[in-house]
């Protein structure tokens, strides 16, 4: 008696276990194609012809309707039901419809045009992704400007905050503990409360349209990244920095020998997120560059869209070049990414 | 003998305390020349009338006074950022924890569900507030056709003053990704004994939710709610790429205003000021947010101390 009950229970557990899954798989499915679908939207916007990219409702696939050459107008082909037949027929106007390919067979069809099916054909337009891109704006240059950009700041970011981050995790002096409380409450401090006195700064020492003001600050650290990288030193054993200086090894020696190579994740790490801000900062190129021949992907993507909206195509295929970097660098990096996240959000 | 070992530790432990000050040298220039020194300034500045385009006069506390009395854009600036703050930070909150849950449950291919739910949060700036000003046009964009496929005629989104900010609080759920994964962790660190000990005395699946998942993981709940107070304050791109503030200034967000005042209105006096209150309200929810924490944040030492 026990023993059925208790299993006819169980059973009713396991039906209740799949059927909890099942409707989580549901959920799921249903949440990640709302989520993926601007992205979709956005491809399949990019291969269109701007005409093509307006039209609703969306077409996934990018197609275009066929015309051919009547008489030296380009006529729309139409689906044409024929004595139970379909045939393929251009248009020529009131109800008169030809054969493309022999145009004195004619036929005149009492269904009205728009009932009618226009025969389409895929077409994608990959040259969107490169006439397009410096049709009117030249995007490469501003790609070109980013990377200059994006290089130099990420060796700045690098080269102090690994060493910030070593004297903070490894070396004992008066103050310094003080010092580490006075950077993590940096993290605090909205960017605006110095905004205004730096830019006149900068303004003032001529660095106003250089590149100078998005670069130099990197070289001098920053609390987010100093603390990643210290904890991540912290957990790297001392025993090791000891064997090293048995061996003779300086200060500079513990670093490069001992907690680089242990600390390589932290590092790659700080240098994706760096280099993702960098790339898609909007902020700071936009009140410090004015030049156009100096501008960046963030300020050529907003001023193409704030003066030809009206290309969404290869507006749309410049928002995807922009995008793919990020996009590789994390299909790539991923581990280090969730990594990183969480590392910042749980011990942060 | 003694006095010799004596003088070399105190050289050796002064030798540590340079080099300490060689290599956190960076940080300390860079903190005196772009943290310290410019909010020292930017408190001078909001006590004056400073501006590109005339001298410079001490004003007192003018600033402050027309800030908080003269300026209705001020007050409605603050408005729409609190509005937003009130209605999307819980949103991304529940549907991140929801979207955590759900991951969580053994399902086949987490690697693959975090990484689709995920990629939103990688991508982000100009790119992303240009896509989706595309998304909300009423004639082509997909929102409208969504809701079309629910047979329900959409509005006009960015161009309606009664709909613009709605419209930025859900482009925001598209990135909820990014918290999800921070749960995610949260709850793969609560240990499978809380569980089974719990099944074995009778406790159904609401009620372990209810008192093992939910306070294990308000300490990242709590986490998640600071960073999204801070970073609402901060939300510029999104806004002036898709609406400049408006229309009507519906969307005209805190930071924004700042931004109008320094950069087009040249006043960077008020627009020091400006910085100056935003930082005292960001402080002021924080600390409020603190010290509510003690009543709903649960942290593990407390269940030891019991």
């Amino acid at each position: 008696m026990a023993t059925i009950s208790l299993s006819t229970r169980f059973r009713g557990l396991r039906f209740q276990k799949l059927f909890g899954k099942i409707m989580a798989l549901f959920l799921l499915t249903v949440g990640s194609l709302l989520v993926m679908l601007p992205l979709v939207w956005m491809l399949s916007t990019s291969l269109k012809t701007d005409d093509n990219a307006v039209v609703f409702p969306p077409e996934w696939i990018p197609r275009e309707n066929l015309k051919v050459d009547i008489d030296g107008k380009p006529r729309f082909v139409y689906n044409v039901p024929i004595n139970g037949e379909m045939r393929q027929l251009a248009f020529l106007g009131k109800k008169v419809f030809v054969n493309p390919s022999n145009p004195t067979e004619q036929y005149t069809i009492d269904t009205p045009v728009a009932k009618l099916q226009k025969v389409s054909y895929v077409s994608i337009h990959w040259e969107n992704y490169f006439s397009g891109l410096t049709k009117n704006v030249p995007f490469f240059s501003y790609m070109g400007n980013t990377l200059i950009i994006v290089f130099w700041s990420t060796v700045g970011v690098l080269i102090s905050c690994i060493l910030v981050a070593y004297g903070f995790s490894r070396f004992r002096a008066p103050w310094i503990d003080i010092l580490f409380l006075i950077l993590l409450s940096t993290i605090m401090l909205p960017a605006q409360v110095t905004l205004i006195p730096t830019f006149v700064l900068f303004q003032k020492l001529g660095w106003y349209d250089t590149y100078l003001p998005l670069i130099v600050p990197a070289f001098f650290a920053n609390a987010w990244d100093v603390f990643l990288l210290r904890q991540f030193f912290m957990t790297v054993p001392l025993e090791l920095d000891d064997a090293a200086k048995i061996d003779g090894a300086g200060p500079l020696g513990v670093l490069w020998h001992i907690l680089l190579p242990q600390a390589w994740p932290a590092v790659a790490t700080v240098s994706i997120f760096h280099i993702l801000y960098a790339w898609n900062d909007f902020f700071g190129p936009l009140i410090y560059l004015q030049s156009q021949s100096k501008w960046t992907v963030a300020i050529g993507l907003q001023s193409y869209q704030a003066m030809y909206s009206r290309q969404l195509a290869s507006m749309m295929s410049a928002a995807t070049v922009t995008m793919l970097p990020c996009l590789i660098i994390f299909f790539i990096a991923q581990r280090l990414f969730i990594q990183g996240v969480v590392v910042s959000g749980i011990k942060g | 003998m003694e006095i010799v070992r004596k003088k070399q530790t105190m050289s050796l432990s002064r030798r540590e305390a340079i080099w300490a000050y060689i290599l956190i040298g960076p940080w300390i220039v860079g903190f005196i020349v772009f943290t310290l020194g410019p909010m020292i300034a930017s408190m001078v500045f909001s006590f004056t009338n400073y501006s590109v385009v005339h001298s410079v006069e001490f004003v007192g506390l003018k600033n402050f006074s027309e800030m908080l009395f003269g300026d209705y854009r001020f007050w409605h600036s603050l408005k729409v950022t609190l509005t937003y703050a009130v209605v999307a930070i819980p949103m991304g909150l529940v549907i991140g924890l929801l979207l955590a849950l759900l991951l969580n449950t053994n399902v086949p291919g987490i690697a693959v569900w975090r990484t689709l739910y995920y990629t939103p949060s990688v991508v982000s700036g100009v790119a992303v507030a240009v896509l989706w000003s595309y998304i909300f046009n009423p004639r082509f964009g997909i929102m409208n056709w969504l809701l079309g496929l629910v047979k329900i005629h959409g509005p006009g989104w960015l161009s309606d003053p009664k709909w613009a900010l709605p419209a930025l609080i859900i482009m925001s759920l598209w990135g909820v990704g990014g918290g999800m994964i921070i749960y995610l962790a949260g709850l793969q660190g609560i240990p499978t004994a809380l569980y089974e000990a719990a099944e074995i005395d009778g406790a159904n699946s609401a009620q372990r939710f209810l008192n093992i998942t939910l306070p294990l993981i308000t300490p990242v709940l709590f986490y998640n709610l600071i960073i999204g107070i801070i970073s609402t304050f901060q939300i510029f791109t999104s806004v002036y790429v898709m609406t400049a503030g408006g229309p009507v200034e519906s969307t005209l967000f805190y930071n924004l205003y700042l931004y109008n005042n320094a950069f087009r209105y040249q006043r960077m006096g008020y627009a020091s000021a400006l910085a100056w209150m935003l930082f005292l309200v960001v402080l002021l929810m924080t600390l409020l947010v603190f010290r509510s924490s003690a009543a709903w944040v649960y942290y593990e030492g407390q269940l030891r101390k019991r």
